[in-house]
């Protein structure tokens, strides 16, 4: 096994050289070889606050505040370099002995991102140990168990957070843990309750709409969902998953027209590209071909590092644009072992009833039906993958 | 909450497919006096440490890469180490160039050690961006005589030891050829149908005129292992007769052959005559079959010198791959037999339907044309 490894390894590292051989000198100095994504005046005040951080390593104020000025960065542009840049700030503070909480939730975060969870778990309890009261702490705590699908320890983790803290975040938490365990109608009751009553920061907002508006879809009320993603979207807070969920949405109800608007800009986050791309894929827009090929040579690319953090979109673009049933569900199942949303199980049942093998689906039937996860989209999938 | 503002929803949305992380791609080059090496180096990370954009309009020039190309040298360099047992590399500084990756454009360094000789073994410290992203990651490809290696360099950890020594590439060469000789059995049909059609009837036996279950499962195994190993020593044989040249068969004769070696061995399963013989019958087929492998590895061998080191592999891989075949297949018809149906059904009508095909194949090969319906 491990010999094949190593060949299949060198082969695809070898492959992926061989596409860059065409090194050049460029003919003018004016030649522009790269648009950086972070403003100027933006990129002027992360230097300056790099250069007070390198000149005081012990200031860990300083080395806190600009960790998650990247970290923030990383998250607007989906860009993994800032969760480094973040990362290599903390490190003097995460020494098992000396380990300070805040910059391990922080780190808790970065690692999450990469889909570290077991790692980020213990960050998070090791945080909590030093500090009960960490709202930020119990958040992440719950959200990594929801993507793990264990849904009583996150909600015991949002109820954790009310005891010091009642406020819109653990609002949400609560009926986001609730919405998927068999309460999906409360949820979205008490979601839509919260919303109308109270106002927040454009971040939890846009946060508390979206989830309204999954929640609606699952429920199958494509008009709410719909004004909700409106909502949601009216907040000009950027999230690249907004944009993902709505494009989703936009896709399933056939409107391919209106995701090309909204993404044709956006071909550099990768999660989004592949939405563009269906959508293309449907209206044969021409830049179909070339953004079918630039997916590939991202999957090649992030190939030889052994990265496999998106494994439910290279599913997705295996099934629906490669035609290739077989390798979206090895993808899809292996996708399934580390996180467990709703769109995971739905690429998983898809890929499986393509491929003809339907028992594929069991675990997913098994897992839905012990959890009491309602989703209107999974049923008709599900009818079938019974048989 | 102000924190939890800015965090929160970033928490919840990690699931978003996004960039490619920092990777720099290093290749080197060894040969017997030299080392000479490609460093590709993404322009956003070198403006992350040494702000490559002066003019802060957003965007990096040519001009702006140029000025600041000294900086680009000595940073790089001064945070990867070459060396050998004995000797450290001192860097020639080459060509600077740009390249685009699939995330961007690249800073292309191109550089080689003077006077550097590499017998056994390399070693490589890496330590580009070591201090600002733990993230970042060194591809390195190396490439010495025939050999290729491929790796992840993480600049966390200490240096790496390549071991590019005459030993390793015998390895290297063995790897290689098993990995062929598996391939081959696997796409190679008529060699899986011979031994298919040799197999189908091992897990019975022919009495009376009249075929019956093997009485037990070891009784099967055995027929198997000696049919296996007739194959293998026939073909082993004149796989390595051939490679070295001591003999040679025009292959459209061998081909042909093969496809009624396939035929033979299919009937034999309807109107037993070798009934018991079907060793001897794996054991003279064989032969030719052993040709056949060494037309593929000749091809194999034109695009790399691999003397007998390749035959070894090659040869090892077909075995594996045999191995395997029968490892699943034995299993399965051990059980079948067991039922009514194994000899009219299984063996019967696939042995039909083996020889059918290898009719068509035959007369392709013999006649050297090709039939429409494949």
């Amino acid at each position: 096994m491990k010999l094949i490894k190593a060949i299949l390894f060198s082969y695809l590292l070898l492959q992926n050289m061989n596409a860059w051989s065409e090194a050049y000198i460029p003919k003018t100095d004016s030649e522009v070889l790269e648009q950086l994504p972070v403003a100027a005046v933006e990129k002027k005040r992360l230097r300056s606050l790099q250069n007070q951080a390198n000149g005081n390593p012990k200031d860990y104020a300083l080395a806190l505040n600009l960790a998650r000025n990247y970290i923030e960065l990383g998250r607007i542009h989906s860009d993994p370099r800032y969760y480094g840049y973040a990362e290599a700030l903390l490190k003097p503070w995460l020494s098992p002995q000396h380990a300070q909480p805040d910059a391990l939730v922080l780190r808790a975060t970065i690692l999450q991102n990469r889909h570290d969870f077991q790692p980020a778990l213990a960050d998070l309890k090791a945080a909590l140990k030093l500090n009960q009261r960490l709202p930020d702490a119990w958040l992440t705590l719950a959200a990594i168990y929801e993507v793990q699908g264990e849904y009583a320890r996150a909600l015991r983790s949002c109820l954790a957070l009310t005891k010091f803290s009642v406020s819109l975040p653990s609002t949400i938490c609560i009926n986001s843990a609730m919405s998927l365990s068999g309460q999906a109608q409360t949820a979205y009751r008490q979601l839509t309750a919260a919303v109308t009553e109270t106002d927040g920061e454009p971040s939890e907002m846009t946060w508390a709409y979206n989830l309204l508006a999954e929640l609606a879809e699952r429920l199958n009320l494509a008009k709410d969902a719909e004004s909700w993603y409106h909502k949601a979207l009216a907040r000009n807070y950027r999230s690249v998953y907004l944009l993902a969920s709505y494009s989703d949405f936009l896709l399933d109800h056939h409107r391919y027209e209106e995701v090309v608007k909204l993404l044709q800009n956006e071909t550099q986050v990768d999660t989004l590209l592949l939405r563009l791309t269906l959508a293309e894929q449907q209206l044969q827009h021409k830049p179909f071909k070339d953004h079918v090929n630039l997916i590939k040579s991202r999957i090649a690319a992030a190939k030889p590092r052994g990265d496999s953090v998106h494994q439910g979109d290279e599913s997705r673009f295996a099934l629906q644009v490669l035609k290739e049933p077989k390798t979206a569900l090895s993808l899809a199942i292996s996708n399934w072992a580390v996180q467990k949303e709703p769109r995971d199980a739905r690429i998983l049942l898809e890929a499986a009833l393509a491929a003809n093998q339907p028992d594929a689906a069991f675990p997913i039937i098994e897992f839905l039906e012990t959890k009491h996860l309602e989703d209107a989209r999974l049923k008709p999938l599900l009818k079938v993958a019974k048989g | 909450m102000r924190l939890i503002a800015t965090l929160i929803l970033y928490v919840w949305t990690a699931c978003a497919w996004a960039h490619k992380p920092s990777d720099s791609y290093l290749t080197f080059t060894v040969t017997e006096h030299e080392l000479s090496g490609r460093w590709d180096i993404a322009l956003r990370d070198l403006d992350f440490v040494m702000g490559l954009d002066s003019n802060d309009d957003g965007a990096i020039t040519w001009g702006e890469v140029r000025l600041k190309s000294s900086e680009i040298w000595r940073y790089a360099l001064s945070r990867l180490q070459v060396s050998t047992s004995n000797q450290t590399c001192i860097y020639r500084q080459g060509k600077q160039k740009i390249d685009q990756h699939t995330d961007g454009k690249y800073a292309v360094l191109y550089f080689s050690c003077d006077n550097f000789s590499v017998h056994d073994s390399l070693t490589v410290s890496y330590r580009l961006f070591a201090e600002i992203d733990p993230q970042h990651r060194g591809l390195l490809n190396l490439s010495y005589g025939d050999g290729d290696t491929a790796s992840v360099l993480d600049p966390s950890q200490p240096a790496r030891d390549f071991d590019i020594s005459e030993k390793q590439k015998i390895w290297a060469t063995l790897a290689d050829f098993i990995h062929e000789g598996i391939w081959h059995i696997w796409i190679g049909f008529d060699h899986i149908l011979f031994l298919l059609s040799l197999l189908i009837p091992s897990v019975m036996v022919y009495q009376k005129a009249e075929w019956q279950p093997a009485a037990n499962f070891n009784k099967a195994l055995w027929n198997v292992i000696r049919v296996v190993t007739a194959f293998t020593v026939a073909h082993s044989m004149t796989l390595s007769v051939a490679a070295m040249g001591i003999i040679e068969l025009p292959s459209r004769w061998v081909e042909s052959i093969i496809a009624a070696s396939v035929i033979l061995a299919a009937l034999n399963n309807l109107v037993p005559i070798f009934t018991e013989k079907r060793a001897f019958l794996a054991f003279v087929f064989g032969l030719i079959h052993g040709f056949g492998f060494a037309s593929v590895l000749a091809d194999l061998s034109l695009k790399e010198n691999s003397g007998l080191w390749g035959l070894l592999g090659f040869n090892l891989g077909v075995e594996i791959g045999q191995l395997a075949l029968v490892a699943v297949f034995l299993p399965i018809t051990y059980q079948l037999s067991r039922y009514a149906f194994y000899q009219p059904l299984i063996l019967r009508c696939c042995s039909v339907g083996i020889a059918s095909l290898a009719s068509i194949w035959f007369y392709e090969r013999a006649f050297n044309t090709s039939l429409i319906i494949f």
